[in-house]
């Protein structure tokens, strides 16, 4: 790869512990995401590589007693410091966290009310009010997410009643309305058949012109497809990362190589 | 800004809640201070005419008993009526919805109702009013119930006792009722616990009475009309007792209650 | 066997229509002489056991005589109505007693409104607490609690009422221990644990994932609470709070205790007055006639109230089902 790369987040030595538990679910992770690129994590059912996505924007701390160790950090835009966002402590700097880097769901998560409110509802969180910006902002956001030409004349229509497809990329393109700067996606497709899936995928390629994409995947072929770099993961522990190409192609870890033919998992 | 307001409506809520709790428990310790100043072995075993509350419990449970033979077998056929066999139709639906308007009819009215068919009549108040109508209140909550419970039983279990070659109604009877016997059960237990301390449907149907009786052809005594009695009376000695009879009803209640979700829980 | 089965089952089934059919005309079959003397004209006459003079129409013979009879019969009314206080029944006047259901009707409906604009709010911040601010360790106890106070027989809440909470509100707000204000209040911390149980259970309902997805917008959380929450168990939280009208409409012995039970309208919120169903668990037992005939008229508006708010929230329901 001849481009510069350009870290936007930094893992290390990120270690996590839900409530409750005696150990970690997660080990020691050191990962480095690149800007303006795909990574994916990959890895069995339970090997926290969602326990660990949900980390990079503390969603975790929804729920009380949670433990982080180590450092994430995360680019300051304006400075280009780089900001443990496991020092956040205030509400409102969890809140800025979470305008800054998105999240896609499992599955679709279209709020109860229309289109044209649910692409808008980030926008107006961040206290944007005027009608003419928000109806701009929906527009390139539908846009962007391949989503306008099917939904522009029924903006005020109920979101629930969009097909799941239709609703994954609504969610997609509220997410990217606050234009964050790394959007988390956790098994974007689980939920979806293979067109949706498919649609989906191409638009993940298609953003990352503008936004840096974190996405867990079941789905071997799909992490092929549309990530740049992967992160095997394995019973809590980060085993192997590199290009997409290398890990697939030629992984140095025998659980990697395993994984990828389909011994386990 | 709008984290302030987060903040105000936050506080806001936890204040109602602990405003909310305290006026519940408000309630619960005074019962439980008054109850246990009067209870004692002798209102057990006395009756209200020697200020105590045998008859009165006794009179109450007997009434909500023959609620239950009322209540339950009628009910329960027209829950499975609506499960089993209506296929979901416009009459099931209809029924259904009856069924919800009965359970929030108000419970007065029910008396006045059973004052018209069985009171009136007969030219005064008895023991059997009081029974049906507690077995009126009754009805749309078994009939619910019955229905709820039944609908969460999967569909392959019928599918399996059909395709072995039974009938339908040997299904119902031997596999799917089994089957929701827990959840069934529970909602019995509660109907009951809701029934036994009604005190409107009982005002001018049964009445009250003061002495130990069996015979449900005339006024029966009725633990919560006695409490409504008792406790507007001038005489402070009367008062207690209505306590004590309160602070045994709530308990007899709460335990049916916790026995309820205890089992619930079991089965889980 | 099978058939006979089916037949009696459809046949219970039936039998809730009948029931319900049989409540409504027994109802209106009793109310039916009160129905027939004063029509609707019952539910804006505020005087209940008022004797009147009958009016009686006079062959008038000149205007003079018929103004001078008039006023004759004005002192004559007046006198009757005096002796009539003093429990002397005049056998010369002819009076006639009326019933009226306005003051019920209106003591119910109050009633039944300061319940709600009590009780709504504190059992919205319970359900809101229960179901997104308290810890689980808080949680279980609380909302057990909170339900195990919900089968408290009501009978229970109006004889605290009348000897703890009566006297506290007559203390702060000054009045009678036994107002409207009292009832209305008893009323609504009656339907407070049902209706917020009821609330939480609809809020519980929202998938997690959605609530996470509005706080990975950098949502607050009242404002998930307010835009996703609130939204999504929309159904539910108006069914529990219609429900929980339906309740304090139709509760007897949580006011019967704390109203007052006097046929006067309320001038302040703290004066004593009646509702529809304290009217019939108070003079039901002594009544015969024409008043058991208004008595059973009040019973069937009482019914028909209640049928009409139930109906409304089944039809809201099927109304957003889809």
């Amino acid at each position: 790869m001849s481009e510069k790369l350009e870290k936007v987040m930094d893992i290390k030595n990120f270690s996590f512990t839900y409530n409750g538990a005696n150990k970690p679910s997660l080990k020691n992770i050191n990962l480095p995401i690149y800007f303006k690129k795909v990574t994916a994590l990959i890895g069995p059912s339970g090997c926290g590589k969602s326990t660990f996505l949900r980390s990079l924007n503390r969603i975790h701390d929804l729920y009380p007693g949670n433990k982080y160790e180590g450092e994430i950090l995360l680019k300051d835009i304006e400075t280009g410091d780089m900001e443990n966002i496991l020092k956040y402590k205030k509400e409102n700097e969890l809140i800025k966290l979470r305008q800054r880097v998105g999240m896609i769901f499992q599955k679709p998560t279209p709020f109860p009310m229309s289109i044209f409110d649910n692409i808008a509802y980030g926008l107006r969180l961040m206290g944007k009010k005027n009608k003419k910006f928000l109806e701009e902002k929906v527009e390139e956001a539908l846009k962007s997410s391949a989503l306008w030409k099917e939904v522009k004349d029924r903006l005020k229509d109920d979101a629930r009643g969009l097909s799941g497809g239709q609703q994954q990329r609504l969610c997609i393109a509220r997410a990217i309305a606050v234009e964050p700067e790394v959007l988390l996606m956790d098994e974007p497709t689980s939920a979806l058949d293979p067109l949706s899936t498919l649609a989906i995928e191409e638009l993940v390629t298609k953003l990352k012109e503008k936004v840096t994409i974190v996405i867990v995947t079941h789905n071997m072929q799909q992490a092929s497809r549309v990530s740049d770099w992967t992160a095997f993961m394995y019973l809590g522990e980060l085993i192997e990362y590199g290009t997409t190409e290398q890990i697939f192609i030629s992984p140095h870890e025998k659980r990697t190589a395993d994984y990828i033919a389909g011994k386990f998992g | 800004m709008r984290l302030i307001i987060n903040k105000i409506i936050l506080i806001l809520s936890t204040l109602a809640a602990i405003l909310g709790l305290v006026f519940l428990f408000w309630i619960l310790i005074t019962l439980t201070i008054k109850g246990f100043a009067s209870v004692n072995l002798y209102i057990f075993t006395h009756d209200l005419i020697d200020n105590g509350l045998r008859n009165l419990l006794i009179g109450q449970f007997i009434l909500a008993f023959i609620a239950v033979l009322i209540g339950v077998p009628l009910g329960m056929i027209a829950g499975i009526y609506l499960q089993e066999y209506s296929f979901n139709n416009k009459f099931a639906t209809f029924i259904r919805n009856l069924s919800d308007v009965m359970m929030s009819a108000p419970s007065i009215v029910i008396g006045t109702f059973v004052y018209a068919i069985m009171v009136n009549p007969i030219g005064h108040l008895n023991g059997w009013a009081g029974a049906i109508a507690l077995g009126i209140m009754m009805l749309p909550i078994v009939v619910r119930t019955t229905d709820d419970m039944l609908g969460l039983v999967p569909k392959e279990l019928r599918e399996a006792g059909v395709a072995i070659g039974a009938p339908k109604y040997k299904v119902i009877f031997n596999i799917i009722i089994k089957a929701a016997k827990v959840g069934i059960m529970t909602g019995l237990l509660l109907a009951f616990a809701r029934i036994i301390g009604e005190t409107a449907p009982l005002l001018f149907t049964s009445g009250n009475s003061q002495y130990f009786t069996l015979n449900l052809n005339h006024e029966f005594p009725s633990l919560t009309v006695a409490i409504y009695n008792l406790a507007t009376m001038p005489d402070k000695h009367l008062v207690d007792i209505a306590w004590a009879g309160a602070f045994v009803l709530t308990l007899f209640v709460l335990i049916i209650n916790l026995l309820g979700r205890y089992i619930v829980k079991e089965k889980k | 066997m099978e058939f006979i089965f089916k037949k009696i089952s459809s046949l219970s089934a039936a039998f809730i229509l009948v029931l319900l059919t049989a409540v409504f005309i027994v109802l209106f079959l009793y109310a039916k002489p009160a129905i027939k003397k004063y029509g609707l004209h019952f539910i804006i006459d505020p005087r209940w056991d008022v004797s009147v003079p009958i009016k009686e129409k006079t062959p008038t013979k000149t205007n003079n005589i018929k103004s001078q009879k008039n006023k004759n019969n004005n002192i004559e009314v007046s006198d009757a109505d005096v002796l009539a206080a003093l429990g002397i029944t005049n056998t010369n006047a002819k009076t006639e007693t009326i019933y009226g259901g306005l003051v019920p009707l209106v003591g119910t409906i109050l009633s039944t409104l300061i319940a709600m604009l009590f009780a709504v709010p504190i059992a919205m911040g319970i359900a809101i607490f229960l179901s997104e601010i308290s810890p689980p360790l808080i949680n279980k106890p609380v909302g057990i609690a909170i339900e195990l106070l919900a089968a408290i027989p009501s009978i229970i809440y109006g004889m605290w009422g009348l000897f703890y909470f009566g006297p506290f509100i007559s203390h702060i707000f000054g009045g009678s221990s036994v107002s409207l204000l009292v009832a209305g209040l008893v009323l609504g911390i009656m339907i407070i644990p049902f209706m917020a149980s009821l609330t939480r259970d609809s809020m519980n309902t929202t998938p997690n994932i959605l609530k996470e997805s509005a706080y990975a917008m950098g949502a607050t959380k009242f404002e998930v609470i307010k835009d996703i929450i609130f939204p999504y168990a929309r159904k539910g939280i108006i069914g529990s709070i219609i429900l929980a009208l339906g309740r304090a409409l139709g509760e007897t012995m949580a006011v019967a205790f704390v109203i007052g039970g006097v046929f006067t309208f309320p001038k302040k919120i703290t004066d004593p007055t009646v509702s529809i169903p304290v009217v019939l668990a108070n003079n039901f037992a002594e009544s015969s006639g024409m008043s058991l005939s208004a008595l059973f008229y009040l019973a069937l508006i009482l019914f028909i109230l209640s049928f009409i708010i139930i109906f409304s929230a089944k039809f809201y329901f099927l109304k957003n089902k889809n």
